[in-house]
């Protein structure tokens, strides 16, 4: 490990200015993923900005009921957030389903945000990537790609975003306050991440020193929600695909809208809005789920080792929206017993 | 470059020098001798070297040291009380919880702050419904022990100890502690009692 300088930040102010004039400077969260990449000698600063004691640990209802989650707010905390499990279970569920309650207790809501890639070559500095070093090529487009994207990505990269808790943030329609050295920059989670394109390298639109601040929810959305993992082990793994999803039914019972991030198959959180647009106005029904999950995985470009991922998706799709249209629910549209008995019947061979 | 850093540890105060590269762990074991926690994978994938900072745990290979400066560690050593085994440590020996022991200091340290954080009402990825209006420490049946510990890897395989002994522990404290947050035992049945005629 390359030695380096060590500076807590005082404020927010002190952080940027830390990080201003030093192009290899790094800000320090919880650590979780940046004290691994030292190790393994992915990054390699001159100067660590531990931010880890700002004053950024707040979660605060807003005036019109969104919330405002400071980026220091631990993972496990923000899960065990009454107004989180109340009012965003699908978030608190994201965030559990990431991790371990060791990492968990450290990792930071900014950080999760910036975590990168765990593709096995990105990881192992012994192999061609050009994340890790532009222009050398990727290991993984004829390698092992079971983890791998199966949407958006390109010759150059074909890596995925590890974060459970951004896909939630997608879906929930969040926004990132950032400080920059030019003033506050307000960034939707959507937007936050790139596809990998020409510059894999680049994981979000953030510019050196750019500093998260907190994390914006609007007020919750109608209907019911929560978030679905799949992954090779029960617990404790990261997602080979994940479904953030939010279902609402108008007074006749038809969707009135959807929202849907995908996890585990892009280099970013997924918004599925081929998708969100074939449900508006659809009947809640799993011929509907079928439709608009193929509308989304019609663009898949799946690799030899990935392909199982397309099916997937697609049965992981069906199957929440399936759950969401008919679970019993105090929601008084959705308690019709006619509706619930048609969508309960196809529901039982989801992927 | 070399900083001062400041860290209690098992109730004792140490004051030292450290390369700011160190972790956590390496400053316990390599500098302060403290050899409970343990170095599995260096990568925070196992669990071994978990201890509790400041009462949470935590995986102490992916801590750098000074972020810590001034914290308060507990690794499974300080546990005990007088050289007393706490209820967790003993309820690990009394069902064999292990094998070879290297990871058991940080599956004890890893329960210890599990069951504070059930004790605190936290829920896991299993617990059934995460928006119910009873936010009340959940149950610790089996698959929320699994879930909740699955931080900690043992190649061993002692698993289905762990969780009995875990289990075991968690049911303790319950007991232990049922007066101070639910009043004293025989009221709700006297109460239920004296409803009975309606």
């Amino acid at each position: 490990m390359r030695p380096f300088d060590y500076h807590r930040a005082a404020d927010t102010d002190d952080a940027l200015t830390a990080l201003a004039d030093r192009p290899d400077a790094v800000y320090l969260a919880g650590g979780t993923n940046l004290v691994d990449h030292l190790k393994l000698g992915i990054v390699a600063p001159d100067l660590v900005v531990d931010i880890s004691r700002l004053d950024l640990d707040e979660v605060r209802e807003l005036d019109d009921h969104g919330l405002r989650i400071g980026a220091m707010v631990r993972n496990s905390d923000l899960a065990a957030h009454p107004l989180v499990r109340r009012h965003y279970p699908m978030l608190s569920r994201a965030l559990l389903s990431g991790a371990s309650g060791q990492l968990r207790n450290a990792a930071t809501t900014g950080g999760n945000l910036l975590q990168r890639t765990r593709c096995l070559y990105f990881q192992d500095a012994s192999t061609p990537c050009n994340k890790r070093e532009p222009g050398t090529g990727c290991s993984a487009l004829e390698g092992f790609t079971r983890n791998h994207a199966i949407l958006g990505a390109s010759p150059s990269c074909v890596a995925t975003h590890p974060s459970d808790m951004a896909i939630a943030m997608a879906a929930l329609d969040a926004e990132v306050i950032v400080l920059t050295r030019d003033g506050e920059r307000r960034i939707p989670v959507v937007d936050l991440h790139r596809l990998p394109g020409e510059e894999p390298d680049r994981d979000t639109v953030l510019d050196h020193g750019d500093l998260i601040v907190a994390v914006v929810l609007p007020a919750p959305g109608r209907g019911r929600s929560t978030y679905r993992k799949i992954r090779d082990r029960a617990s404790y793994a990261f997602a080979l695909v994940s479904v953030a999803a939010r279902l609402d039914l108008d007074e006749s019972g038809q969707i009135r809208e959807a929202a849907i991030a995908l996890g585990g198959v892009a280099h970013k959180p997924w918004r599925a809005t081929r998708a969100e647009e074939v449900l508006r106005g659809a009947e809640p029904k799993r011929e509907s789920f079928t439709l608009a999950a193929e509308a989304e995985l019609e663009s898949a470009w799946p690799l030899p080792g990935n392909a199982f991922k397309v099916p997937m998706a697609r049965g992981a799709i069906v199957s929440v929206l399936t759950e969401l249209a008919t679970e019993p629910t105090e929601a008084t549209e959705l308690s019709r017993p006619g509706e619930r008995t048609a969508t309960t019947e196809g529901a039982d061979d989801d992927g | 470059m070399d900083y001062s850093l400041h860290l209690g540890v098992d109730g004792t105060e140490h004051t030292l020098t450290v390369d700011a590269r160190t972790t956590l762990l390496d400053a316990l074991r390599d500098r302060l001798g403290v050899m409970s926690p343990k170095k599995g994978c260096d990568h925070g994938q196992c669990g071994a070297c978990t201890v509790l900072i400041d009462g949470r745990r935590q995986n102490s290979c992916l801590a750098l040291a000074l972020s810590h400066d001034g914290a308060q560690v507990t690794t499974a050593n300080g546990l005990a009380e007088d050289d007393e085994l706490s209820d967790l440590q003993r309820s690990f020996l009394d069902h064999d919880a292990f094998q070879c022991g290297y990871c058991t200091p940080g599956q004890v340290c890893s329960a210890a702050g599990m069951l504070a954080e059930a004790d605190r009402g936290a829920p896991s990825a299993v617990t059934e419904d995460l928006a119910a209006e009873d936010l009340q420490r959940p149950e610790l049946s089996a698959a929320e022990v699994r879930e909740r510990m699955s931080g900690n890897l043992c190649r061993c395989g002692a698993y289905v100890n762990i969780v009995a002994a875990i289990q075991e522990a968690a049911a303790h404290r319950t007991a232990d502690r049922r007066p101070a947050h639910d009043g004293p035992a025989p009221q709700p049945a006297a109460r239920a009692t004296a409803e009975e005629p309606r």
